[in-house]
């Protein structure tokens, strides 16, 4: 029993590797369709842009890089597709060089046959400045962003007639890989009295709670779980939905690792006190 | 001389942009507006830094002919490769978004999906209640872990008697919610709250140049 014990204790990893591919990949090939519960931060997001008026701007900050695509591509999406269909208009833009592509990428997916480049949505696409291009577009966007991501004047976008700086923008939604929500609730949040929504990674989620708490962002999407209840409420299916059987089997499967290797140890440890006192 | 003309401009411009917080007005929101746009035109120049230092320091493994060498003629053709694709079609050209989306976005996508085989090995290995604070540390781990996905409320709302589901219709997502917003919630506070005072003091500094180190003169 002792042996068996120090085998699993001591298991190669290789094994846990194989487990860990076999609990993501089967759900995806055989989807059992566990059901999905908003929770009030992500339905706090959902409310905000379902109650904003037909024509209302948004601005979209697409602050991620692929290595986070899994988590944040869908709830772009889905926040897109909800933009969409209520008619209003999303102004695109990101913080990260390595997102340049991938903003482009999502608005174009997004708008499919739904809504046109230019009248329903522009892509600004990247400047360098963080903390300097988020306070020079509260002034007037068009100093950071003299033309859109595909070199089109920003005067020539009919949509962008009407929409100079932050006070023509009805709600900032920071969709994120890293801390960049933290300078948009400081910067356009604090200074321009603009309201904030962020769509963020499971390990990050839980920093942003401080902000939630004191109502400097409206609500918070936190993770591929996140993403499936936004999915939900707009009613359009996707990558988050379908990877959600996939991730309650995983965490199933490391918290049962770990409650094994726990019970491994203290019977280790428990046999190796009991050697002593003999 | 040399030291002093670039203290007294870092001074200067500190005080102007915290004036002009406090006078919205001209001349101060013009003067504010430049800055801005001057920033940004100097941060441009930081790609050229990064780009130089990214090339200093593959081209000294390939001079040294260390053993890693391979992996930075990889880098110099990739960078060669997307620039090149970049400047002759163009960031919106099909060339350089079939680069994008079936090169690096792949690689960048897998390299982060390791971690979930390396997490869950790691768990195994050192998650163990040896003290109180480990023992605290993996039963929150364990609630939060299994409250964040939708199987924690399926199977408590499938396995719990009818009696404890109308005391708690979803217990575990409650627990996980109090650790977010009540201790988890405290300590990143106390984090946001010392970082944020570290930074204005080391605004202080360096505006009243005690801090020197961008000066290159080593203080």
């Amino acid at each position: 029993m002792a042996d068996f014990i120090k085998k699993i204790a001591n298991i190669d990893r290789r094994y846990i590797f194989i487990l860990i591919a076999l609990t993501v990949i089967i759900p995806l090939l055989f989807p059992i369709g566990m059901p999905v519960t908003e929770t009030k931060e992500v339905m706090a997001v959902y409310d905000y842009i379902e109650k904003l008026p037909q024509g209302s701007a948004i601005l979209v900050a697409m602050d991620y890089d692929p290595a986070a695509l899994a988590e944040v591509y869908p709830m772009t999406l889905a926040v897109f597709h909800h933009a969409f269909s209520r008619k209003i208009k999303v102004v695109g833009m990101t913080l990260w060089n390595t997102g340049a592509a991938l903003g482009e990428l999502a608005m174009r997916e997004a708008a499919g046959d739904i809504a046109r480049v230019g009248e329903d949505y522009v892509y600004l696409g990247y400047v360098v400045g963080d903390v300097n291009v988020i306070m020079r577009m509260g002034e007037d966007i068009s100093a950071v962003y003299p033309t859109d991501y595909g070199g089109k004047p920003l005067a020539e976008s009919p949509m962008m007639k009407g929409i100079k700086n932050y006070k023509d923008i009805a709600l900032i939604v920071d969709i994120a890989a890293g801390a960049t929500p933290e300078l948009w609730v400081a910067y356009a949040g604090d200074m321009f009295k603009k309201d904030i929504a962020v769509g963020c990674t499971a390990v990050s989620a839980v920093g942003y709670y401080p902000f939630l708490n004191t109502k400097q962002i409206i609500g918070l999407i936190g993770g591929m779980k996140g993403a499936a209840e936004y999915e939900k409420l707009v009613k359009s299916r996707g990558t988050a939905t379908a990877g959600m059987d996939s991730q309650s089997i995983a965490h199933i499967l490391i918290i049962l690792l770990i409650i094994i290797a726990n019970i491994s140890y203290f019977v280790m440890r428990r046999k190796d006190k009991l050697l002593k006192k003999a | 001389m040399k030291l002093r003309v670039p203290l007294i401009l870092c001074f200067l411009c500190g005080l102007l942009m915290i004036v002009q917080f406090f006078i919205p007005h001209p001349p101060f929101t013009n003067m504010y507006e430049k800055l801005l746009d001057w920033a940004i035109i100097i941060s441009i120049f930081t790609i050229v830094i990064g780009l130089s230092s990214l090339i200093k320091l593959h081209y000294t493994r390939i001079a040294r002919k260390t053993p890693e060498r391979p992996y930075s003629v990889v880098v110099f053709v990739g960078m060669a490769v997307m620039a090149t694709v970049g400047i002759i079609n163009g960031v919106n050209g099909k060339e350089f978004e079939w680069l994008f989306k079936n090169v690096q976005v792949p690689m960048q996508a897998t390299m982060f999906s390791l971690l979930a085989f390396f997490i869950a090995s790691a768990a195994y290995r050192a998650f163990r209640a040896r003290t109180l604070e480990a023992t605290l540390m993996l039963v929150a781990a364990i609630v939060v872990m299994f409250a964040r996905v939708p199987i924690g409320s399926f199977l408590w709302q499938h396995i719990m008697p009818d009696s404890v589901l109308q005391w708690r219709e979803n217990l575990p997502e409650d627990v996980a919610g109090w650790i977010f917003n009540v201790p988890s919630m405290a300590a990143r506070r106390a984090i946001l709250l010392g970082v944020s005072l570290g930074a204005v003091a080391t605004s202080l500094k360096i505006m009243l140049g005690i801090e020197r180190s961008y000066t290159g003169s080593g203080e």
